[in-house]
């Protein structure tokens, strides 16, 4: 609405500089500003939108951060204590995310990417990776349940909803392990082979190395994205409340998005427990925000370290 | 020519880009211990002929090889050749130097460590043997575990030629080697090569008749996919046989 508002204006601005019978030049000039001007709004929107949220939750939920939050279990129907079983599920669960998704995701896209002969195959494979990415995360959440948990007998697990997540998370990593295999110069490729070494060798030793960095960066973007999620997990093994951590990988977990979800829409006083609910929006941004600083740094340091 | 002994045998190879023929019929011998150049203007086919020699262009896809390409006798693209094998003993040097982003040493070890060389003493002599030959290791022998991005091109190109014949191939592809290079850089990797064809055959691919010239033993001229003229350099330069090599030379000095 707004932008349509606001292009409306400009429409009509630049309009009428060309009836006041402006010099041409002067009135590209000013769409040009007024074209930056847009640009340069559009960017900021995203920072302020950042900034708000994170304000909002740091403002309502660093009150209730305290050592005893971060490592006590919750208490009184979850109105006291801590969440940290939630951050531990978490960790846990994103732990076998990476377990799942980063080796499948890399050797996809070793194999579509150095072996695969561009032919239909290939664009189906590539448009199903498409499409997958767009798949909603609760059809995951569906599938998850009726594959692993019904299915293979997993049941309602930290295993199944690690497999569930690993899954959705796949079309990412498969994507961001492509494109870092893409910019590894073709040169390293023809070089070694030129010297009579397979071409796993090759790739084991002149092309991966050099993609890792964007591997990881990719992987990492991917795994915090599935640490957030709350659907996959929800039918597949996310617990309503657990006091102790996951003993096993059959085990039921409790997880920071769940967790959130049963404060701030199940719980039965949830006007009491919404401070709580801010401060564990707060942890698992934090986590999040951790998780993506780490990709960040990863592709700072290979950058540096290479040239 | 007729008593000097044949490393490659070319016979009537045609080559093709998808429907798009690059290569008509050519046929050439390449002789043991000679500098053998490759000229012909842009496009006309040298640089993929010589990728034909080393099977390099089976990793374009939607390309197709008719003929033969005898290596010692024995046919190239006969079904069963190890092709890894294959470029073992044919080395390749590209146009733009093209060092892997490790230390001097390790891209020079590169090979021999992946076909099997662990002992730390044969890789420290395979190193240092193949940088003498490649007249590089007394420029840089005191920095061998520093990156290999950081020499000048002249020098990375020299450290590629090091790399290939560290695996102790038998004939060296040079496909324009020096034409990323400056003058000075150009004239130490000519000289290199009219030392190393004591022990390697080598073909090169050179934009500069100069330079095929001044370098090599045999010249063959192609000209839009087929080959037109072969013989000993300094008869082709001085009494061609056939007026598209004489009009394709004189053109350019002239």
């Amino acid at each position: 609405m707004e932008k349509s508002e606001v292009n409306q204006d400009i429409n009509q601005q630049v309009e009428k500089e060309v009836n006041v019978g402006q010099v041409k030049m002067g009135s590209n000039d000013l769409k040009q500003k007024i074209g930056f001007a847009i640009l340069r709004l559009s960017s900021w929107i995203m920072l302020i939108i950042l900034a708000v949220i994170l304000y909002d939750i740091i403002t309502k939920g660093i009150g209730v951060i305290n050592l005893e939050f971060l490592t006590q279990s919750p208490r009184r129907g979850m109105t006291e204590g801590g969440i940290w079983p939630a951050i531990m599920g978490t960790v846990f669960v994103t732990m076998i995310t990476a377990i799942v998704s980063l080796p499948v995701g890399v050797f996809a896209a070793i194999y579509l990417n150095e072996y695969a002969r561009k032919g239909k195959i290939t664009r189906l494979i590539r448009m199903a990776i498409r499409n997958l990415a767009g798949v909603p995360s609760i059809v995951y959440g569906l599938f998850g349940l009726a594959l692993f948990v019904s299915g293979l007998g997993l049941g309602r697990s930290i295993l199944s909803a690690g497999l569930t997540l690993g899954l959705m998370t796949l079309p990412v990593t498969i994507t961001a392990s492509e494109e870092a295999l893409k910019a590894v110069p073709n040169s390293y490729r023809q070089g070694s082979l030129a010297l009579g070494v397979s071409k796993w060798y090759s790739i084991r030793t002149n092309v991966l190395p050099y993609a890792i960095p964007g591997i990881l960066t990719g992987g990492i973007l991917g795994l915090s994205r599935a640490a957030g999620e709350t659907a996959p997990i929800l039918f597949t093994g996310a617990a309503f409340s657990l006091p102790r951590l996951p003993s096993s990988l059959s085990s039921q977990f409790m997880a920071l998005p769940y967790h959130l979800y049963i404060l701030s829409t199940q719980h039965h006083s949830i006007e009491k427990v919404r401070p709580i609910a801010y401060g564990t929006a707060l942890v698992l941004i934090t986590l999040v925000l951790i998780m993506n600083l780490g990709a960040i740094l990863i592709r700072a340091k290979f950058r540096n370290s290479d040239r | 020519m007729a008593n000097e002994q044949i490393k490659l045998m070319i016979e009537d190879l045609d080559f093709y880009y998808g429907d798009f023929q690059v290569l008509e019929g050519v046929s050439l011998k390449i002789l043991v211990n000679k500098v053998t150049a490759l000229i012909g203007p842009s496009g006309c086919g040298k640089s993929t002929f010589l990728r034909t020699l080393n099977r390099m262009n089976d990793l374009i896809e939607g390309t197709k090889v008719d003929g033969k390409v005898l290596l010692d006798g024995q046919d190239i693209y006969d079904k069963g050749v190890d092709v890894v094998g294959l470029r073992k003993k044919i080395g390749m040097v590209f146009q733009e130097p093209n060092p892997f982003p490790k230390s001097i040493y390790e891209n020079v070890a590169y090979g021999p460590r992946a076909h099997g060389i662990k002992d730390k003493d044969e890789l420290d002599h395979i190193v240092e043997d193949s940088l003498k030959k490649a007249a590089l290791w007394d420029e840089i022998n005191d920095r061998l575990d520093q990156s290999a991005m950081g020499i000048s091109g002249g020098q990375q190109q020299r450290l590629c030629i090091a790399r290939a014949l560290a695996v102790n191939p038998d004939i060296l592809l040079m496909d324009e080697p020096t034409s990323a290079l400056d003058p000075i850089a150009t004239a130490k990797i000519e000289d290199l090569i009219e030392n190393l064809k004591e022990d390697y055959t080598i073909v090169i691919v050179t934009h500069s008749m100069q330079q095929a010239a001044r370098i090599s033993d045999y010249t063959s001229f192609f000209l839009m996919g087929e080959m037109i003229e072969y013989g000993l350099t300094d008869k082709l330069f001085e009494k061609p046989e056939y007026k598209k090599t004489e009009d394709y030379i004189t053109g350019r000095f002239g």
